[in-house]
C-alpha cells in the first residue's frame, strides 16, 4: 500500500511536471498565440477582446494558476479552429485512437509471445539465423513507411481495402457500438492495424525469447525433463506461462508508448484519432487543442507507465517481498 | 584507449556487428562523396528537348529510378538523402550520449541530492511522449532538422544516464579510485580521468543504437511536414512521394528505396550495439 501511494504521488509529480513545462513552452512561442485568429479584418478592438478572452492580458502568474485549476477541472480551453472545447473535441477521436491501439497491440502480441517461445525453443537452428534479423528488420522500418507500402499495396493496386478514414462517407450508424463493430469500421482499421502490429511485433517476441531462455535453464524445468514430459508441454505449460510476466508489463507500457507513437500511421491511414488531431492542430496554429491532445497522449503514457509498474509489484512476489 | 580495443574485437567475434560497421562505412563513403554521385541537382526540376517537364518517368535510360511528380531525379535525391540523414544521426547520437554520460557520471559519483534531482529529471523525460514532443517543438522553432536533435537530447537522455549512473556507482568503489584519491586527485578529475574511460564503451553502445533513433524519428518529422523545406532528405522524399499520391500511381520505385535505406541504416545500428553488447557483457551471450 506504502509502495502503491509512493508510486501514485510520483506520476502526480510527472503529470504536473509535463503540463508545467508544456504551458510555458506555448506562452514563450514567438509572436501572439492568437495569431492564426487574426487577420487583416480584425479591428484593434477585436484583437483586445479576443485577448481577454482568453485571458491572455492576464500576467503569467495568474495565467498559469488558471491554467492548473482549470486543468483539475478537466477545462483545457476553447479550439480556435473548431470553436468548441477542446474536451469534447479530444474525446470525439479519442476512441478511435484507443481502438486502433488495442487492435494492433493484441496482434502483435499474440504473435510475438508465440513466435517468441518458439524461436526460443528452436536456438540454434536455422529458423533462428533467419528470424532474429528478419525481426530487427521490422523494428528498423519507419512505421509510415511500411504504412505506404501496405497502402499502395493492398489499397491501390489490389483494391482489397479503403484507403482511409474511419468510416465511409456517407454512412448512418444508430449507435457508437454499432458504428465500429460494422464491417465498414473494420475493413477501415485493419491495414493501420498490421502496420503497427508489425512494428509492435518485435519488443514481445524478443522479450518472450530472452525470457523463455531465461527459465528453461531453471531447476523446476530440469525436475519436468525427468519427469519425462513431452518437450512441447514442457515450453508451453511450465517455461512460457513464468516467461509471460515481463510481456505482460510491456503490454501495459506499449498502450501508453503507442497512443503517441501512433502519430504518423494515423497521419498516412487519415485515421480520425488523437495523433493526427494533434498534427493538424499543430499545423493549424491552434494551440489550445495542440496543448490539450498533448496532454491527453502525455495522461495515457504516464498512467500506463503506473500500472505496468504496480501490476509487475502484484504479480511478481518476489519484487513484492524486496521492495517491502 | 580500451574503446579502440574493443572496436577492434568486433569483427573477430561477431560477423553480424562486421557487417553493421560495414553498412555504416558504406553510407558514409557514400555521404562523403554524394557530390560525384549524383547523376542531377536534386531539387533541379528537370525539362527535355521540348521544354516539357519530365515528370513521373519509370526507371531507366538517364534517370536511374525515375522522375518524381514536380519532374526531379530520384536517384539523386536518394544520394544526397544519405548526408542529411547521416549528419543529423551522427550529432543527436553525439549530443544524447555526451549529455547521457556527463548526468550519468555526475549522478553515480556524487550521489545525495544531485542524484535525486537527476533522477527526478530522468523521470520526467521519461513521461513526455517523444514524437508528440518534437512535433510540438516543431511547432514554435522554425522547421529545420535541429528540432529532432534538440527533441531527442532533450528526452532520451535518461536511457544511457540510468545505465552509466549504475556503472559508476559500482567503479567508485574499486581499489583504483581508491588509489587516486589518496593521491590527493580532485573529484573531477577522479570522475573524468579514472571513470570516464570505464564507461566510455557503453557510451559508445548507447550511441550506435541513438544514430538510427535520430535518422527515425527525422523521416517521420519530415514526412509529417514539420521538417526544413530547403533540404532533401529520405523524409522529405517520402512525404513528397505521398503528397503527389505515387501511391495510388504504384511508383514503388519512387517510395521504396528511401524506405530500405533508413532500415538499412538502423539495422546497422542494431547490429553494431549487439556485437559490442556481447563484447561487453559476455554473459548476456547464453
Amino acid at each position: 500500500m506504502a509502495y502503491f501511494l509512493r508510486r501514485f504521488a510520483h506520476m502526480l509529480f510527472v503529470l504536473w511536471a509535463v503540463a508545467t513545462i508544456l504551458f510555458f513552452m506555448f506562452r514563450l512561442m514567438p509572436g501572439t498565440p492568437l495569431a492564426a485568429f487574426i487577420d487583416n479584418t480584425t479591428t484593434a478592438e477585436q484583437q483586445a477582446a479576443l485577448i481577454a478572452q482568453f485571458g491572455l492580458d492576464k500576467p503569467l502568474g495568474e495565467q498559469y494558476w488558471l491554467f492548473l485549476t482549470n486543468l483539475m477541472q478537466g477545462d483545457l480551453g476553447q479550439s480556435f479552429f473548431f470553436k468548441k472545447p477542446v474536451v469534447e473535441v479530444v474525446m470525439e477521436v479519442f476512441p478511435n485512437s484507443v481502438i486502433l491501439t488495442l487492435a494492433s497491440l493484441i496482434i502483435a502480441y499474440a504473435f510475438g509471445i508465440v513466435a517468441g517461445a518458439y524461436l526460443a525453443w528452436r536456438r540454434g537452428s536455422w529458423v533462428e539465423g533467419l528470424g532474429i534479423p528478419l525481426v530487427l528488420t521490422t523494428r528498423a522500418a519507419p512505421e509510415f513507411w511500411l504504412g505506404m507500402v501496405l497502402l499502395a499495396f493492398f489499397s491501390f493496386h489490389l483494391g482489397w481495402f479503403p484507403s482511409g478514414g474511419a468510416n465511409s462517407s456517407g454512412s448512418d450508424w444508430s449507435s457508437d457500438w454499432q458504428r465500429v463493430t460494422s464491417l465498414d469500421y473494420l475493413s477501415h482499421l485493419f491495414l493501420p492495424a498490421i502496420t503497427l502490429a508489425i512494428y509492435l511485433q518485435g519488443l514481445p517476441l524478443l522479450l518472450m525469447r530472452s525470457n523463455m531462455l531465461n527459465v528453461l535453464q531453471e531447476e523446476f524445468i530440469t525436475m519436468a525433463r525427468m519427469k519425462g514430459l513431452s518437450t512441447w508441454t514442457i515450453v508451453m505449460r511450465h517455461a512460457a506461462r513464468n516467461a509471460l510476466l515481463p510481456v505482460a508489463t510491456a503490454f501495459a507500457l506499449g498502450i501508453g508508448g503507442a497512443v503517441g507513437g501512433n502519430v504518423v500511421v494515423e497521419t498516412v491511414f487519415s485515421w480520425p484519432g488523437i495523433g493526427r488531431l494533434l498534427v493538424n492542430a499543430v499545423s493549424a496554429s491552434d494551440y489550445p487543442l495542440a496543448q490539450g491532445a498533448f496532454l491527453m497522449i502525455t495522461a495515457v503514457l504516464v498512467v500506463m507507465n503506473f500500472i505496468a509498474d504496480v501490476t509487475y509489484h502484484l504479480l511478481d512476489p518476489r519484487v513484492r517481498i524486496a521492495t517491502r | 584507449m580500451r574503446w579502440l580495443n574493443t572496436a577492434a574485437a568486433i569483427p573477430r567475434r561477431d560477423p553480424f556487428a562486421f557487417a553493421g560497421l560495414l553498412l555504416y562505412f558504406v553510407f558514409v563513403l557514400i555521404a562523403i562523396f554524394a557530390d560525384s554521385l549524383i547523376t542531377h541537382d536534386p531539387r533541379e526540376i528537370l525539362f527535355d528537348a521540348n521544354y516539357d517537364l519530365v515528370r513521373n518517368l519509370a526507371p531507366g535510360g538517364d534517370h536511374i529510378l525515375g522522375t518524381t511528380f514536380s519532374g526531379r531525379d530520384i536517384y539523386s535525391q536518394l544520394v544526397m538523402g544519405t548526408r542529411g540523414a547521416l549528419i543529423v544521426g551522427v550529432t543527436a547520437a553525439v549530443c544524447v550520449v555526451t549529455i547521457g554520460t556527463v548526468l550519468g557520471l555526475i549522478s553515480g559519483y556524487f550521489g545525495g541530492l544531485t542524484d535525486t534531482l537527476l533522477m527526478r529529471l530522468a523521470d520526467i523525460a521519461l513521461g513526455v511522449p517523444f514524437l508528440p514532443f518534437v512535433i510540438v517543438l516543431a511547432a514554435f522553432l522554425n522547421p529545420s532538422q535541429w528540432n529532432v536533435v534538440i527533441g531527442i537530447a532533450l528526452l532520451l537522455w535518461p536511457q544511457s544516464a540510468r545505465v552509466i549512473r549504475a556503472q559508476v556507482m559500482s567503479l567508485r568503489e574499486r581499489a583504483f579510485i581508491e588509489a587516486a584519491r589518496v593521491t590527493g586527485a580532485g573529484p573531477w578529475r577522479i570522475l573524468f580521468v579514472h571513470i570516464a574511460p570505464n564507461v566510455l564503451s557503453l557510451s559508445f553502445l548507447y550511441a550506435s543504437i541513438a544514430v538510427g533513433w535520430a535518422i527515425l524519428t527525422e523521416a517521420s518529422i519530415s514526412f509529417l511536414g514539420f521538417g526544413p523545406s530547403n533540404s532533401v532528405t529520405w523524409g522529405y522524399m517520402l512525404q513528397d512521394a505521398y503528397a503527389s499520391q505515387a501511391l495510388g500511381r504504384g511508383q514503388y520505385y519512387w517510395f521504396v528505396p528511401p524506405g530500405l535505406c533508413i532500415i538499412a541504416v538502423v539495422v546497422a545500428g542494431f547490429l553494431i550495439s549487439r556485437g559490442y553488447e556481447e563484447i561487453l557483457f559476455p554473459k548476456l551471450k547464453d
